[in-house]
């Protein structure tokens, strides 16, 4: 859409915030104690306030009540909504999503507030309105619009006895190929793993001595500088002739971070990795383990040792000394 | 010498959002249109192109969409934000050598709806740096966060942590009151403080929430012709007085941890030597700036590597109020990639133009003769010194 277009769609959708979504519903049912018990029965929730009436009278509650979860069942339509949809508000509203791409609904979260106990006669009336309707935004489902509906329920008496807010998000549904792609992974681990290095002709041979516990240093053995990473050329002398040795995985924490986001899989967080100087003069980054991150400090001693950390991969990692 | 042989005559943005609902290619053409009206030029005068590597738009498409006829110069610049104002270095070189006469440098991206830098590099990367990057991914050190704020680490740890950690929250502070009241901004009109800095989560080390530039979608562009031409332009010129570009010694890119000191970015400090000595002009000429701010704590050392405060004490500078619009030096007026848009600073070209021009929505009270626009640090960068022409 160009900025035009979605101007005019947000007018539209915006033009639906505060509306009700049809006449007030009243409840099929008043609120009855056959209904309480199949729903005690059916959620495992078998409290005596719920299904004992005589044990329920000499509680404070004074008589059986109706489980608070329940508050959204008594005004629910049954089953004929299924095979015919409401065409209420809410539906002509999803309609100009729909319209625009944004076919794509996810209901993301709901919260419901309580404010009495309500028992065998009473009645339920629902009174919902679309309440707010977000900014454009980018989710991992794609770009979309969270719409939030409150619903009011009253009694008899037309006192409010809760309220309860419900979320959606309207979003344009990312390409279905991805969907595709990734049902046809059955290879992968069952828990993501870190990525790796790619290996090439200047690298491969540091990898895999690391995959069999070893981390080397590049040694240039016309001058013996040493460098890491590796490179094909010294840049000290030129020569391109080299060799290794086997680093003592002594040293000092020369600089850190501790990432907290985004949180990529494969690794735990808040991760924190280091520059770590090693004894004998190069540094090497790697991660710092088994210490509360707020304590590392430039200079602190720490000793490394290569580890498997995860299904696929070993590496370096550090501990204070 | 490149001094006073080039003048940017044209500067032009679209809007900056998060989503822009169209392509790269197409924002691209509308800056470049915004930028050639606001010069006064037609398509059929650009005879030079410049852009980033990382730049999705091809030049000969651009051409044809714009209807930009015979190019006889293009090229591009390596190293994401680092290229930014060596699009300026190449234009002013070739305009110098009369390789061409009228060159539009541009960068267009959808930087929140499409790829985000946020996400890292843990992508899928077949790319010469491929296995440069291999010795920081498997540890997680693969944000442009993360390796920023292991330089910071350090260099909290050289300076005094307490107040660099104060001289972060008045770079953020300072850039978002800018941003708040310039209307193409996309922090426009909200409103920021210490509450709110606070409140927000961690990303890495001591860099929170809005430490960190925003991601979006947009394009910049700027048009450079030679100086004699410039002064027929609708708005006149913006001379070039220097511009400088670096890759120092011992370099990776975002990752240089193996250099005696990591707590300073030698590249900079090399392009900033070059810029001067071009120019003639010495920190005292500069008015006002506009710094790469991808994350707060690279303003700092920008600061230092361009003369402003002696190494390690940049803070110092920033806490006296030096950025704000009655400070030394006000600096990025528009509200920086922290809160105008993240175009990788070409947006920050067309307000150093705008400061010299003195039509920013934040110009300084004082007159602005030099202003100094950065690229971004970490990787292979560069800075221009802009000023009015003689």
């Amino acid at each position: 859409m160009t900025p035009e277009e979605t101007k005019a769609f947000e007018e539209k959708i915006h033009a639906f915030v505060g509306r009700e979504n049809g006449p007030p519903k009243r409840g099929n049912d008043d609120v009855n104690e056959a209904m309480i018990r199949h729903w005690a029965e059916v959620m495992g929730d078998e409290l005596g306030t719920y299904t004992d009436a005589e044990y329920a009278a000499g509680t404070g509650k004074g008589g059986l009540i109706a489980p608070p979860a329940m508050l959204q069942a008594w005004s629910m339509e049954g089953y004929p909504m299924a095979e015919n949809p409401a065409q209420d508000i809410q539906r002509q509203l999803h309609n100009v999503f729909d319209a625009h791409g944004f076919t794509g609904v996810l209901g993301t979260n709901t919260s419901t507030e309580f404010f009495r106990d309500l028992k065998p006669g009473d009645q339920v009336t629902a009174h919902c309105i679309i309440d707010t309707i977000s900014e454009q935004k980018a989710t991992g489902r794609g770009i979309g619009y969270f719409i939030e509906t409150l619903t009011t329920y009253t009694d008899q008496n037309g006192e409010e006895v809760g309220k309860q807010v419900f979320r959606v998000l309207k979003f344009i549904p990312a390409d279905s190929n991805d969907a595709a792609d990734s049902s046809t992974e059955d290879d992968s681990p069952s828990v993501p793993t870190r990525i790796t290095s790619p290996r090439g002709h200047d690298n491969s041979w540091w990898w895999k001595a690391c995959d069999e516990g070893k981390i080397l240093i590049q040694r240039c053995t016309s001058c013996q500088t040493l460098r890491h990473p590796p490179r094909p050329m010294c840049g000290e002398c030129q020569s391109i002739e080299w060799d290794s040795i086997e680093s003592t995985l002594d040293g000092e924490v020369y600089s850190f971070t501790t990432l907290h986001y985004p949180k990529i899989p494969g690794y735990q967080y808040p991760n924190t990795v280091g520059v770590i100087q090693l004894s004998e003069g190069t540094r090497l980054v790697a991660n710092i383990v088994d210490i509360d991150y707020e304590t590392i400090k430039i200079g602190m001693k720490v000793k490394g040792s290569v580890e498997q950390v995860d299904e696929k991969t070993m590496l370096p990692v550090f501990r204070p000394e | 010498m490149v001094k006073d042989k080039a003048a940017i005559v044209g500067i032009g943005n679209t809007e900056f959002s998060k989503n822009s609902g169209r392509s790269e290619l197409q924002l691209t053409c509308e800056a470049v249109r915004a930028a050639l009206d606001d010069a006064g030029l037609k398509p059929s005068d650009v005879d030079g192109m410049t852009t980033f590597t990382m730049d999705s738009t091809d030049e000969i498409e651009l051409a044809r969409a714009v209807g930009i006829g015979d190019i006889t110069f293009y090229s591009r610049v390596p190293h994401g934000g680092g290229a930014a104002t060596g699009l300026i270095h190449q234009a002013v070189m070739a305009i110098a050598s009369g390789m061409c006469e009228t060159v539009v440098c541009y960068r267009g991206l959808n930087g929140r709806s499409g790829h985000r830098f946020s996400e890292g590099v843990s992508g899928n990367i077949i790319t010469a740096d491929a296995m440069h990057w291999g010795w920081y991914m498997p540890s997680g050190l693969m944000t442009p966060a993360s390796w920023v704020a292991m330089y910071t680490q350090r260099y909290m740890h050289l300076a005094g942590e307490d107040k660099v950690k104060e001289a972060l929250f008045e770079v953020a502070y300072t850039t978002r009151q800018h941003g708040a009241t310039n209307p193409a901004a996309m922090f426009y009109d909200h409103p920021f403080d210490r509450a709110e800095y606070d409140a927000q989560k961690k990303i890495v080390g001591p860099l929170k929430l809005y430490d960190c530039c925003l991601e979006s979608d947009g394009a910049s562009a700027v048009i450079i012709t030679r100086a004699d031409k410039a002064r027929a332009c609708k708005h006149g010129g913006v001379a070039i007085k220097g511009v400088g570009q670096s890759a120092a010694k011992n370099m990776e890119s975002m990752t240089s941890f193996y250099r005696d000191e990591i707590a300073a970015i030698p590249s900079m400090d090399v392009a900033a030597k070059e810029a001067y000595k071009q120019s003639g002009l010495t920190p005292d000429d500069i008015d006002a700036a506009v710094i790469y701010d991808a994350f707060t704590p690279i303003v700092l050392w920008q600061l230092e590597s361009w003369g402003f405060a002696d190494p390690l004490k940049s803070a110092d500078f920033v806490l006296e109020g030096g950025l704000r619009l009655d400070g030394r030096l006000p600096t990025n007026t528009h509200g920086g990639q922290l809160s105008e848009a993240y175009i990788h600073g070409v947006n920050g070209i067309v307000e150093a133009t705008r400061l010299v021009r003195g039509t920013s929505k934040n110009q300084p009270d004082k007159e602005i003769n030099h202003a100094l626009v950065t690229s971004g640090v970490g990787v292979p960068t560069g800075g221009a010194l802009l000023g009015k022409m003689d």
